[in-house]
């Protein structure tokens, strides 16, 4: 028996075993998702939710978001440029997902500029800073108030504000959700309740063109 | 090219140690980059030495120079080492206070098993093991 012969047939079974292994894997999750979502019922959206675009939109994105993730911040501009585009039939819902040390924290601030009508302002200057206040081995989530400052907060109110119990239990209720739904990464995304089990801009931007697309039919 | 290397029986021992290496080295990947599995510190440590083992056998087969086994073996006994340390530290033998697994993934975590039951780090030092079987083996064999 040729020997290199056997090599390499053994390394092409390993790489045919491991390829089969990952479609297998990915068929598996991706069902697991479905199914968390049906039987989760009402854990994707909650009426204490920030939603960005046209409430009564008939395409949902929901996206589990975490303050401190860097993808959150890559995904941030094409979920607007969605929204946006859309004329009022795509809208997002945004959930926390505080996967990283110090998250919970930046969740309580924006939260509190929320009370305020500076949600969306607070969160793209957050998401500007990241860099600086999302260290992963130092995160320090105070500095957000620093770049947060200028958006014409009453700053005395929003640091009161982020101390309250209500702001606390949405996020505990949202991270029950996260894992009810079988939320590992962040950002998470489901369109009109369809887990994006194949991540990436492409396919998120696909998804919804695909929900859009159902409204054309009666 | 020359011919079959004169033990052809010398060849079988090494060639089955270098098909655990594989496969080990296949399932390690597999976990961490498919089912996103984070490996702890005493993971990275029995990966060092698993990986190259795929290579300095794989070549030696490849060029029938038996020699390959003889720097295959310190990768494997640091390997099995390293295995039995991680699977005492997961069984509560050794505390966890003393292992070096602060920060990050715990090295104790039930997260580190397969299928359900099956400790990762028991893998490893049966896959350890095995080529360290046959490293042996392959040794005798020739003398």
């Amino acid at each position: 028996m040729n020997r290199r012969g056997l090599m390499v047939g053994a390394v092409g079974v390993v790489a045919l075993a491991f390829i089969a292994g990952v479609v297998v894997y990915k068929d598996r999750t991706a069902q697991q998702a479905v199914q968390a979502v049906q039987a989760g019922g009402d854990a994707l959206v909650r009426a204490h939710a920030p939603v960005f675009g046209n409430p009564q939109a008939k395409v949902t994105i929901v996206e589990f978001f975490d303050p401190s993730c860097e993808t959150c911040r890559a995904f941030y501009p094409l979920v607007k440029g969605i929204v946006n585009a859309s004329f009022g039939q795509v809208r997002l819902v945004v959930r926390y997902a505080p996967l990283h040390p110090g998250s919970d924290r930046a969740v309580k601030i924006l939260e509190a500029a929320r009370l305020q009508g500076q949600y969306w302002p607070a969160l793209e200057k957050a998401l500007a800073d990241q860099p600086r206040w999302a260290s992963h081995g130092n995160p320090q989530p105070e500095l957000i108030w620093e770049s947060i400052a200028d958006t014409g907060l009453d700053m005395a109110k929003a640091r009161a504000d982020a101390e309250s119990p209500a702001i606390a239990a949405a996020l505990q209720q949202d991270i029950a959700d996260m894992q009810a739904l079988k939320v590992r990464a962040t950002p998470g995304f489901f369109v009109n309740g369809r887990p994006l089990t194949d991540f990436g801009q492409a396919q998120l931007r696909a998804l919804v063109n695909e929900e859009l697309a159902k409204l054309g039919k009666p | 090219m020359t011919a079959e290397s004169p033990q052809r029986s010398a060849g079988t021992p090494l060639f089955l140690a270098w098909l655990v290496a594989l496969a080990a080295t296949a399932g390690a990947l597999f976990l961490g980059e498919v089912m996103g599995k984070t490996p702890c510190v005493l993971c990275w440590y029995q990966r060092i030495a698993m990986f190259p083992l795929v290579l300095v056998l794989g070549v030696g087969l490849f060029d029938g120079d038996a020699r390959s086994a003889r720097y295959a073996l310190p990768l494997a006994w640091a390997g099995w080492s390293l295995a039995l340390y991680h699977c005492l530290v997961f069984w509560g033998v050794i505390s966890e206070a003393l292992s070096p697994c602060r920060q990050g993934v715990s090295c104790a975590d039930a997260e580190l098993q397969v299928a359900g039951f099956v400790p990762i780090p028991l893998l490893s030092l049966v896959a350890f093991s095995a080529i360290l079987v046959l490293l042996f083996w392959n040794r005798r064999s020739r003398a």
